[in-house]
């Protein structure tokens, strides 16, 4: 059998697949072959696209593929649903929407299970997208779970990021621009053949027009409205993406985000070897020792976290 | 580490009926048992059922379907599957098959006939005990 990150740079779709399952579980020889498709890697749009659950951000991102394979592009999917806190197990629903490209071999769609990661994506949601980057696939949509307020994990992996709200939510926009309005590039007004599209229109506006760092931006964040129903407002989206994209290159900022993503992932993926030195160097039972301790006052748990530091080498 | 990955597991309604509420009990049932449900809904051709087995790497394909269309659909995803050299994925289905024609099912490879009242734990534990083990730990 033909190396596997070979068969992927040759457009094998199947490794792909098998790539992202390594991936995904963590498999031994997935961090090696990941090095390798490094290289391979970085040519690719990422288009983050998040909003709450409902928001319609599956059949958005439906509709968007199909504009751009229009132009004859290759498009890699990551779709992101929430695991089961309880049974670990999830229902990967996004491909409901997205029926049309089913069995379309130029769109790569991968849904992905959170398993237990809390920022809107899966802890390999960045790596799957590195693989899809080096087999080829230009650009790449990533769909997170849905979201409220604090689900902002997209930003560390998106290029261009899609917020998506839908009207008739009213004051419940006061509620969210905390959150995940602050990280968008572009807004996107979905549903607009239904009421009220046009005042959700308006009350984002204000709240950016608020926002005085915003205003001072080079980047003026628009506001589109989409209807997948009427199939309206498609074209314009795919065009201000690609503006946003010029943008980002002709002023430094795609260097610039590039920069901090690294940053994030190298923090990350050391805090990740943290986490594993922990669970490698501490029993259950040592554990419930510590705990003991500390629960009936004998140490205090400030002691006790420098002597484990102090065992896997942290000072 | 975890010493496997969790079970993926395709659900898919092939043929023309719209009725998914079978489907979708199941693909609750074995999220419930731990498992990464794909679903994707009503109407699919043989051809967007392969190539999601393909890209979302499936160690099972689960297909549901009621509407007497079986024998000539099930050899369709099968051919494609044999084409595509998908040879290490369960499949299974289940709905409204009459019990003359499972033989002739099995023979295609199908390997589990599930019918209106089979135990949810037995379709979970004909999965688990099927999937190809090799799949769930290869290099973890």
């Amino acid at each position: 059998m033909q190396d596997i990150v070979e068969r992927l740079l040759n457009g094998d779709r199947r490794a792909l697949a098998r790539m992202v399952t390594l991936i995904e579980s963590e498999a031994a020889p997935s961090r090696r072959y990941l090095a390798e498709l490094h290289q391979h890697a970085g040519h690719a749009h990422i288009v983050g696209v998040t909003g709450s659950p409902g928001a319609g951000k599956s059949t958005l991102v439906t509709r968007l593929v199909r504009e751009y394979r229009k132009r004859d592009v290759r498009v890699g999917v990551v779709a992101v649903d929430p695991t089961s806190p309880f049974s670990g197990g999830a229902i990967l629903g996004d491909r409901i929407r997205m029926m049309e490209l089913a069995g379309d071999p130029n769109v790569f769609i991968r849904s992905m299970a959170s398993r237990g990661n809390l920022g809107g994506l899966s802890s390999s949601t960045r790596d799957v997208v590195r693989a899809m980057d080096a087999a080829g696939y230009d650009p790449i949509i990533i769909e997170t779970v849905g979201t409220g307020q604090a689900e902002v994990e997209v930003m560390r992996t998106a290029q261009t990021l899609l917020v998506v709200v839908a009207p008739g939510m009213g004051d419940d926009i006061q509620a969210i621009k905390a959150g995940i309005l602050e990280i968008a590039d572009i807004f996107v007004v979905s549903k607009a053949d239904k009421a009220g599209a046009d005042q959700t229109v308006a009350e984002l506006a204000m709240l950016l027009s608020l926002d005085s760092n915003r205003r001072k931006a080079a980047w003026r964040i628009p506001i589109i409205k989409t209807s997948s129903y009427k199939e309206q407002g498609i074209e314009q989206l795919a065009e201000s993406i690609r503006q946003h994209q010029q943008y980002l290159h002709e002023s430094g900022m795609l260097a610039n985000r590039a920069q901090r993503q690294i940053r994030s992932e190298l923090e990350a993926l050391i805090m990740h070897a943290v986490a594993n030195a922990l669970k490698a160097e501490m029993s259950e039972e040592e554990w419930d020792t510590m705990i003991a301790d500390v629960t009936g006052r004998e140490r205090d748990p400030y002691t006790v976290a420098g002597e484990i530091q102090a065992r896997i080498g942290l000072k | 580490m975890a010493d496997t990955r969790p079970i993926r597991v395709l659900v898919a309604k092939p043929g023309l009926d719209g009725h998914d509420r079978g489907a979708k009990i199941i693909a609750r049932a074995l999220r419930d048992a731990g498992m990464e449900v794909i679903y994707t809904g009503i109407r699919q051709t043989p051809e967007m059922i392969v190539e999601t087995a393909i890209q979302e790497d499936v160690d099972a394909i689960l297909m549901s379907i009621l509407s007497g269309a079986h024998m000539a659909i099930f050899p369709k995803v099968m051919d494609l599957l044999k084409q595509n050299h998908v040879d290490d994925v369960l499949v299974a289905a289940g709905g409204i098959l009459p019990d003359e024609d499972i033989p002739a099912i099995k023979v295609m490879g199908i390997k589990g006939c599930f019918g209106p009242g089979a135990p949810l734990e037995e379709i979970i534990k004909f999965v688990r005990d099927n999937v190809q083990a090799d799949r769930l730990t290869v290099g973890v």
